[in-house]
């Protein structure tokens, strides 16, 4: 690998100091947003400080199990917060969104890394953790919003979904709207950002290669290859969380249970 | 297959715990107009569900044709039992729309759109073909259940369910819904339809036979 600028915390410092002049012009115009800039600001480093510790940690242990154990627990850890960002719960929402993002999220980098890359061993954190991290974060975003919106569908059209059911229409074809909307809604954003890609933004994964000296052309193979993988995972798990929503408000006697939604 | 006798069968039903009605026998016969009265509250439209398979009774029995809800298939069921809402919820689009859209469910699959009986009912009401172009978000409250109306025609059930169908409606728009239901339960001996109103001259001008559900409410257990 090429050799690159390491960057110490003196330089971070600097560049913290242009974030204060910002700060100070959100202050001056009182427009009461230096407070939550400055929270998510610090949470940021304390957050990005761990996981450098973390990932220092486990890259040094090599032990397939502790790579095994972390990659569980983000995925874990996904499927809790895109339930979070929901507005809405039916009972077993947390389980289906988990089972989602870890069907998705092992599938697609377990053929990533096996499969398209054949990465010896196939447990190479340098490998498989940042490409799990992307695939989560990215299934993340489509699980939650994919599923907020088939709840709100569920509920604010719950009048032509019943009409449905009372002209003779199947479960399936009852909720057949609602589940097109959140699944198309899910997969907005990664067909938004491929459609740009490259024109209008760099891609930070890419960026990041390039900056640590990779040969920009063997970073466009790769950032089309996390794209893609990125897509299927966002996609399986979009469907895999709407499915599994769609089975516990619509019975399989065809009836509907949108009282099983509670806000929180 | 008939959708008639409907029948109710110790039927109850609660909601928190508590008995909207309970032990409610009653069989709808072919040709029959029901009212179906009660105080707000009392559970009417929760009993029109029931019948039409939209929600599960607590305790009881419905059936239909003789047989039992749980063996038959829901959706044909929902069907011949058509269950109507006071505030007709109309799909995006025109009134052809509306009224074709049932034909594009399974459980209607084979069979044509019967364009008879929207143009007849219209006819009736002296609307022109052309109502059928225009935008659902053009029409008024009366024009919206007409449209559920001719959307339910296409269904072909034996049983129509009518919540409320004119309680926001005015004089005239009552009529027509009346007329057309009254149009549709002559064209065939062996329809029936249940009502529920809270108008009581209207419900001894298009019913025969009634069930009070403050009769099936249960009362507060002696101490």
């Amino acid at each position: 690998m090429s050799p690159y600028e390491s960057i110490s915390f003196a330089q971070l410092a600097l560049a913290a100091v242009l974030l204060a002049v910002a700060l100070g012009l959100t202050v001056a115009l009182r427009l009461g947003l230096a407070r939550g800039i400055v929270v998510a600001a610090a949470r940021m480093v304390v957050q990005l400080l761990l996981v450098g510790l973390v990932l220092g940690w486990v890259f040094a242990t090599e032990h397939p199990l502790v790579i095994l154990g972390l990659a569980l627990l983000m995925a874990g850890l996904a499927g809790v917060a895109a339930v979070r960002r929901t507005v809405r719960r039916f009972p077993g929402i947390y389980w289906n969104a988990l089972v989602s993002v870890l069907g998705a999220s092992f599938l697609v980098t377990g053929f990533t890394v096996l499969g398209v890359l054949q990465i010896e061993p196939w447990y190479d954190p340098q490998y498989l953790i940042p490409l799990h991290g992307m695939l989560l974060g990215n299934a993340l975003t489509g699980i939650s919003l994919s599923l907020d919106r088939f709840m709100e569908s569920c509920v604010r059209e719950r009048d032509l979904i019943e009409t449905r059911l009372a002209l003779g229409a199947t479960r399936w074809e009852a909720a057949r709207p609602p589940v097109r909307d959140a699944l198309r809604t899910g997969l907005i954003p990664i067909v938004n950002s491929m459609a740009v890609m490259g024109i209008v933004s760099l891609p930070g994964m890419m960026t990041g290669q390039i900056l640590a000296g990779a040969d920009p052309s063997d970073a466009v193979r790769y950032q089309i290859l996390i794209m893609l993988m990125i897509t299927v995972c966002v996609a399986f798990a979009s469907h895999a969380v709407v499915l599994l929503a769609y089975t516990a408000l619509f019975r399989r006697d065809h009836t509907f249970h949108p009282e099983r939604l509670k806000t929180v | 297959m008939d959708a008639l006798p409907l029948s109710l069968d110790h039927a109850g039903r609660r909601i928190d715990g508590r008995w909207l009605w309970r032990d409610v026998d009653a069989q709808i016969d072919e040709g029959t107009r029901w009212a179906v009265v009660g105080p707000s509250g009392s559970g009417k439209t929760v009993l029109l569900r029931a019948l039409a398979g939209l929600d599960r009774l607590d305790e009881g029995t419905i059936r239909s044709g003789g047989r039992t809800l749980d063996e038959l298939s829901l959706p044909a069921h929902r069907a011949r039992v058509h269950y109507l809402m006071q505030r007709p919820a109309l799909f995006p689009g025109t009134v052809a729309d509306n009224v074709h859209a049932p034909l594009k469910l399974a459980v209607h699959r084979g069979r044509g759109y019967d364009a008879n009986a929207t143009t007849s009912a219209l006819d009736a009401l002296g609307r022109p073909v052309a109502f059928l172009d225009q935008p659902i978000d053009r029409l008024s409250g009366g024009e919206q259940q007409i449209v559920a109306l001719l959307r339910a025609f296409q269904a072909r059930p034996d049983v129509l369910l009518l919540d409320e169908p004119t309680a926001s409606l005015d004089p005239a728009a009552t009529e027509a819904v009346e007329a057309l239901v009254a149009r549709w339960l002559d064209e065939n001996a062996g329809r029936a339809a249940l009502w529920t109103s809270h108008n009581p001259a209207q419900i001894a001008r298009v019913t025969d036979y009634t069930l009070d559900l403050a009769d099936f409410a249960p009362r507060p257990e002696p101490a």
